[in-house]
Formats: C-alpha cells, sequence, structure tokens
C-alpha cells in the first residue's frame, strides 16, 4: 500500500472515531485540518528537512562507507580549510561556481532582459519568438550538456566547421579541453538553456508596469531608451532580484552539465569542478585511489554549500525588507 | 514615425538571430539522428541523404529504452498523483485555517523552495540503504514527492486563499464537512494551478539525473536520465546511435512543450511569478 493510501486510511477510521466522541464541533475541524496538514508535512520532513540538517551533524564525524562512525569535532571543517589536499580542491570549487554564476549572470540574465524589452511590445509573431527563447529550458540539462558536447567537439565540431567558413577558422579550438576554456564555454551553453527564465520573468514584470507611465515621459520628450531605464528598470527591480536569487540557487547546485561536459572530475585538471561535482566525488562516488565516499568530509562540503547559500538568500531578503521600507 | 520602424526592425533582426542559435543545436541533434556516420561528418546540417532509424532502434532494442522510458513514466506518474494530492490537501488546510501553527508550517514548506534537497542526498543514501530501497524506483517517488511539497503549497495555498470564504461557509451551513468541501469545491476548483504544478514537478522529474545516479546501478530500475548517460559512454564513437539516444530523451518533452507552451512556462516559472 502507498504511503498516500496508507495516511488515507488512518484518517477516514480516526474521523470516524472522532464523529462518535462527544468533541466540540471546533475542535474536531481543527483534528481535520492536522489530517489534512499532516502526510505533507511527514514526506517532506523525513525525506527532505531531516536528511538536510543531519547532514550537520555527519560533517562531525568521519569513516569511510556508509557508516562514518568515528567523531571528530571539526575536523573535516578544518581539514577543508587547511589541509592542502582539500584545500585546493575546495576553493578550487567555490571560484569556479562563483564564475559559474557571474557567467549566468552577465550572459544569461542581460539577455533575458534584452529579449523581454523587445518582446514586451506588441508586434506580430511575438509568441513564436518567446516560444523558441524559452525551448531548451525544457530539455534535459544533461542532454543539453551531451549534445553541446558533440556539436563543440574538434574532430565533427559543428561549431568549428561554421568558424571556418566565415572566415575565423583561427577560433575553431578545442574548446572543452582547454583549461581555460572549459569552464567559461560550459557556463554559456548553460546560459543558452536557461536565457528563457529570465526573459518570461523580465516579461511578466514589463508587462505588469501601466503603459501610463511610459506614455506620461514619452509626452515630457524622453527616449525609448531613456524610458527603458529611467521608467520601466526600477520597478522591475523588485524582478532583478528574484531572477538574480533564482540564478544563485540553481548555480550553486549544478551539476548535470559538468557532469556531461567536463565528467565528474570537472576536467581537464578541475578546471571546471564545482561545488557539486565535489560534493558528489567525495561524498557519495568515492575519490581515487580509495574509491570509497568519505561521507563525513562530503556532508562538509555539503553545509558549506547550503551556509553559502543562506548568506546568498538572508541578503537578498535583507535588501527587499530594505528596498520596501524605505518606500513605505 | 521612422524612429518607430527602426526599433522594430531591430527587434526583429536580434529575436530572429537568438531563435537561429536556440534551434540550431536541436536541428543538429534530430537532422543527424536519421544519417548514417559518413554523412553526420560530411554534411552535418543539411536533411538526410540515406535516411535510417537504425540508431534508433539500437537505443530501443539493445540500449533497453522502452524499459528506460517505462520506469521514468512510472515514476513521474505516481509521484505527481502523490504531490497533487498532499499538496492540495496541506495547501486547503493553511488557505483556510488561519492559525499560528499554519503560518509557520507555511513559511516551513516555502523555505524549501530555496534549500536544494540534494545537500541532504548523503543521508538520503543511508536512509535508502536502511530501508532496502536502493537499486529500486521507490528510492526514488519519496524524495521527488519531498521536493515537490514547497512549490505545491506555494501555488496551490495562494489559489485557495484566493477563492471568497463565503462559498466555504455556504457549503458548511449546508451541512458539507471539510472533506466534503475539499473533494467537491477545492479539488474542481483548483484545476488550473494543480496543472501548474504538476507542469513545474514532471519537467524537474522526468529530467532528474541526480537521484537515479546516486541510488541506481541495477538495469532494471534505471531511468532515461540515466540510460542516456551510459549509453552515451558506451556509443561514443557511434555518432548516429549517441545522437539517437539524445532524441529519444528530448523529443518527448520537445512535443509536450509544442502542444502546451503556455502552460509549460507559466509551469516553470511558477516559483517566480505568483498565480
Amino acid at each position: 500500500m502507498t504511503q498516500a493510501a496508507v495516511n488515507e486510511q488512518k484518517k477516514r477510521s480516526l474521523s470516524g472515531y472522532l464523529n462518535e466522541t462527544l468533541l466540540s464541533n471546533e475542535s474536531r475541524r481543527k483534528m481535520t485540518w492536522l489530517l489534512f496538514l499532516l502526510p505533507a508535512f511527514l514526506v517532506y520532513v523525513v525525506f527532505m528537512a531531516a536528511p538536510l540538517f543531519d547532514s550537520l551533524r555527519l560533517s562531525l564525524f568521519t569513516g569511510t562507507g556508509l557508516t562514518p562512525t568515528t567523531f571528530v569535532g571539526l575536523q573535516n571543517y578544518i581539514d577543508l580549510f587547511t589541509n592542502d589536499l582539500w584545500r585546493v580542491r575546495f576553493f578550487g570549487a567555490v571560484l569556479h561556481t562563483c564564475i559559474f554564476f557571474a557567467i549566468h549572470m552577465t550572459v544569461q540574465n542581460t539577455l533575458g532582459l534584452l529579449f523581454a524589452a523587445l518582446l514586451a511590445s506588441n508586434f506580430r509573431g511575438r509568441n513564436v519568438y518567446r516560444t523558441i527563447i524559452f525551448a531548451p529550458a525544457t530539455l534535459s540539462v544533461l542532454v543539453v550538456g551531451f549534445l553541446w558536447t558533440l556539436i563543440l567537439n574538434p574532430t565533427w565540431g559543428a561549431v568549428n566547421i561554421i568558424l571556418t567558413k566565415v572566415g575565423l577558422g583561427s577560433l575553431a579550438l578545442p574548446w572543452l579541453g582547454d583549461e581555460n576554456l572549459a569552464l567559461p564555454i560550459i557556463s554559456l551553453t548553460s546560459a543558452w538553456q536557461w536565457v528563457g527564465m529570465p526573459t518570461v520573468m523580465f516579461l511578466a514584470g514589463l508587462v505588469g508596469i501601466p503603459e501610463e507611465l511610459s506614455e506620461a515621459a514619452r509626452v515630457d520628450g524622453a527616449s525609448e531608451w531613456a524610458i527603458f531605464w529611467r521608467v520601466k528598470f526600477p520597478l522591475l527591480i523588485p524582478v532583478v532580484g528574484i531572477v538574480a536569487v533564482i540564478t544563485f540557487v540553481d548555480n550553486f547546485n549544478a551539476f548535470d552539465v559538468i557532469y556531461a561536459m567536463a565528467g565528474a572530475r570537472g576536467s581537464p585538471n578541475y578546471s571546471a569542478d564545482l561545488l557539486a561535482t565535489l560534493f558528489y566525488r567525495t561524498g557519495i562516488a568515492g575519490e581515487h585511489p580509495v574509491g570509497l565516499p568519505n561521507m563525513g568530509m562530503g556532508a562538509a562540503i555539503a553545509t558549506m554549500t547550503f551556509l553559502i547559500l543562506m548568506i546568498g538568500v538572508l541578503l537578498w531578503l535583507f535588501l527587499i525588507r530594505r528596498q520596501s521600507s524605505s518606500e513605505a | 514615425m521612422r524612429h518607430f520602424r527602426l526599433s522594430r526592425i531591430f527587434t526583429y533582426v536580434i529575436l530572429t538571430i537568438w531563435s537561429l542559435i536556440a534551434l540550431f543545436p536541436i536541428w543538429t541533434l534530430l537532422v543527424n539522428s536519421f544519417k548514417i556516420q559518413k554523412d553526420i561528418f560530411a554534411d552535418p546540417f543539411g536533411l538526410p541523404k540515406y535516411f535510417t532509424v537504425a540508431g534508433y532502434v539500437a537505443a530501443w532494442t539493445q540500449g533497453r529504452f522502452d524499459l528506460y522510458f517505462y520506469n521514468t513514466i512510472y515514476v513521474t506518474v505516481i509521484s505527481l498523483a502523490l504531490i497533487l494530492f498532499l499538496g492540495s490537501l496541506a495547501a486547503y488546510a493553511m488557505a483556510k485555517w488561519k492559525s499560528r501553527l499554519t503560518s509557520f508550517l507555511y513559511v516551513f514548506f516555502i523555505a524549501g523552495m530555496m534549500i536544494p534537497i540534494r545537500l541532504g542526498t548523503i543521508d538520503l543514501v543511508r536512509m535508502m540503504k536502511a530501508l532496502n530501497l536502493l537499486d529500486t524506483l521507490w528510492s526514488l517517488i519519496p524524495v521527488y514527492v519531498a521536493m515537490g511539497m514547497p512549490i505545491a503549497t506555494f501555488v496551490l495555498t495562494a489559489f485557495i486563499q484566493s477563492l471568497p470564504d463565503e462559498m466555504f461557509d455556504a457549503a458548511r451551513v449546508d451541512g458539507a464537512s471539510t472533506w466534503d468541501i475539499y473533494i467537491l469545491i477545492v479539488l474542481p476548483l483548483l484545476r488550473p494551478a494543480l496543472a501548474t504544478v504538476a507542469i513545474f514537478n514532471m519537467i524537474k522529474i522526468w529530467n532528474d539525473f541526480w537521484f537515479p545516479l546516486v541510488f541506481i546501478r541495477a538495469q532494471q530500475s534505471r531511468t532515461i536520465a540515466l540510460g542516456v548517460s551510459l549509453l552515451f559512454g558506451e556509443y561514443q564513437t557511434d555518432w548516429n546511435k549517441a545522437l539517437s539516444v539524445l532524441s529519444l530523451a528530448a523529443v518527448p518533452m520537445l512535443l509536450l512543450y509544442i502542444l502546451l507552451s503556455r502552460e509549460f512556462i507559466k509551469g516553470l516559472t511558477a516559483g517566480a511569478i505568483k498565480g
């Protein structure tokens, strides 16, 4: 029997029991509400909240395999920050994840803002454009990663063929094999896939701005450029915040695209290693040559990622609160 | 007026260029999956000269994509049904039972939108091992249901809150129980919001690679994403097969998207845009 079915049956018999007893209407209704909340709450706590918090506890232990049993206090964190074996990989992963995020913010979200601004006016075919721009976002990240690996592959090199044809043959490089290029190129393909998200979010924000505001500025002789930046963009700031925080959370969690295009080690030479791939190798897959996962250290890396996410999200909440109170 | 026309031309040029960039990889994928190896290299962008479905046949039979499709559909359908059922029950309570407990629970659920469940993976692996669920599809389903709760409660609670209280009071006066109201009033009215939640989670679950990668090795429990990652490595030198595998994984979602693009866009951005 499924979890839901079990809960369902419990609920029926329990509410039947309650009906027979002399509970007041009020508390009977409360009881029903609690039963409505319970299944969702249980699944969420058992399979999401508890594992997240238990990771904090596990990060204080060491031992290989599935049972990190030896309590080591903060040793995992000390190793992560000071032991060269870990420090280089960890700070490398943090730096690469920041670059990954920075490229998404500048390329993906700027293009998204541009496309939204263009799509916000009324013209024939805008829905077709919107549909096409958003299409890659519905594909699996893994499939997109593999697909770009083929397209960028020097032996087939669809991209390199095009570059050679338009006379830029000198730019036809082994894109994913170069330490300096792999991470930026992977970030760009990921931005290619997700640009539809900020486009649609900014578009929803722009459509919500009353036309009278732009009309008034136009009467005063403002150019369309000035209207966009002086009238519309300030009203779009809350959406910019949401787009930024969603990009942030997604990017600091990115794994599939790296796995597909650079492998679990972020090759070449760990140059595309992100926090999520480091977490995967350390805590789950096990690193060569040991081959067994170090779950305590993995949990420590997860906890650090969690802290970075918390700081970012709290900063965002603080900024919106300050903005809304300065407006009031 | 000339300025006006110029900006329109600018709009078309920019959007057309990007549309080509957006469609080019998808075109390259689909068109080459029907070509023989030699033509894939000789002419990567044109239509196939010799039309072949050998790659698809190999992926479907030898590659066992038939099995992976079945597994992915199984996991997706059961997870979605549970997300919608449990999520709507909880959302109804949080929307119409005003108390300190429900406002706390609401925040507690919503917080999950900002914290990726993947960070708890190590604990989940231990749990699934202890429950003897590793290598089964049932290791994925509870995790996906938990993962779907934040967005489900967020979207559905907001939707039920927007329904007028009078309607609920009137039903109560007529003697309807909370459960009756849920079945007869809330669920039918909730359909558009349920569709949004369903699409959001369907895309996440269908495309998820992380949890199958961590939980599943046995062939009989592999999902499409896991199958793609294994077969892609295996077929690395046979480009027709590799492209066919990727197409098989991409096409179902693309077709659904073409049919339901408005709902897809609304669904995928549900966490960011209210309603």
